[in-house]
């Protein structure tokens, strides 16, 4: 018989493993970046001479924000709070209103025609906005549109936006589209 | 006497430890794989605006990240409070954030490049004159998808 070779002690593993799973739970970071997805227009062609885009007048509500965040919506100064409201009577335009944006009769695959909203939101702001103020109303403007899609699902799948599947989803994304345009910078204090 | 004797060697056993660092080894192997080291250092003062309507972002291999604020404490000294943009590890002006995406979008792979997202931490206190700076600047270079980084509000 061989010797018996000594068994390693094995009580101390333990403890460097808890020193290594220290480390990484200190350095970990599980918080998942979280914001406000938008879409840049693309930059003008320079070569191309600027079209003009035949938007109804009617279809257009420009918000603007100056430099002591006082808010515009349309022709009237408004609070923040007031404003999701204002823009979902705007792109709902439920009693079809000659002053609102028209809608479109349209095609949606797997769904049937809708008369989809024509209407567009600009949003500008001042070079002096705070960007906080600028956030809070790109939220309000998010909100309402999410609030509509929510209205839309509900009456159509029976259930909230965020429950439907893929399918339903893009569907409503189509039947209700998220049409906000940051304009180009403009000084909205100058007179 | 045979009842006293009995008393004496009534010992609560040892409970067998030789499995608590097979324990302890399953959990650092799931924060090993989960964690993400941070890559850059905020040298800018962020309080994020609050905005209710987040969405997550999904991909954060395809994400550049572009701070906006004040420097830190520490740093005012050097470089004063107005606020700067910072890219990866330093200051930088608006027209070095084209070297940035240029440089951000080779590190990519060619399918992934459509998919690159920008995301904009800026402080809530920053003037909007910067942003529309640094989006201008991100559309010439047609880096397009972009996102402005919020927090949750508190009250929820």
């Amino acid at each position: 018989m061989g010797k018996k070779t000594p068994e390693i002690n094995s009580s101390s593993t333990a403890d460097m493993a808890f020193l290594l799973l220290c480390f990484f739970m200190m350095t970990t970071t599980m918080d998942q970046d979280k914001g406000l997805q938008r879409r840049l227009p693309p930059m003008p062609d320079p070569n191309q001479k600027a079209q003009d885009q035949k938007v109804n007048r009617r279809n257009i509500i420009v918000v603007k924000i100056n430099s002591a965040d006082r808010l515009l919506a349309g022709t009237e100064p408004m609070h923040v709070s007031l404003l999701k409201d204002k823009i979902k009577e705007f792109l709902s335009n439920p009693y079809n209103d000659p002053n609102l944006p028209e809608k479109e009769e349209k095609e949606i695959e797997g769904f049937g025609t809708y008369a989809v909203s024509k209407g567009v939101i600009s949003l500008q702001n001042d070079r002096g906005t705070s960007y906080q103020a600028y956030i809070a109303v790109q939220n309000e403007l998010v909100k309402a549109v999410n609030e509509l899609r929510d209205e839309f699902a509900i009456a159509n799948f029976g259930k909230l936006y965020l429950k439907c599947n893929e399918d339903e989803q893009k569907i409503v994304r189509e039947a209700i589209p998220q049409n906000i345009s940051e304009a180009e910078p403009k000084d909205v204090s100058k007179k | 006497m045979s009842k006293f004797k009995q008393s004496e060697k009534r010992t609560v056993p040892q409970p067998p430890s030789g499995s608590l660092s097979d324990i302890v080894f399953m959990l650092l192997f799931f924060f090993m794989v989960t964690t993400t080291m941070r890559e850059t250092e905020s040298k800018v003062q962020l309080r994020l605006p609050e905005a209710s309507e987040i969405a997550k972002l999904e991909r954060k291999d395809l994400t550049s990240y572009i701070n906006i604020g004040t420097p830190t404490r520490n740093l005012q000294s050097q470089f004063g409070t107005d606020s700067r943009i910072q890219l990866n590890d330093s200051f930088k002006t608006v027209d070095e954030i084209r070297d940035f995406i240029a440089a951000e979008r080779d590190a990519m792979s060619e399918a992934d490049r459509s998919f690159m997202t920008v995301a904009l931490k800026v402080d809530e206190n920053t003037r909007m004159g910067i942003v529309t700076d640094v989006k201008q600047e991100l559309r010439k270079c047609s880096a397009l998808k972009i996102m402005y980084t919020a927090r949750k509000p508190a009250d929820k």
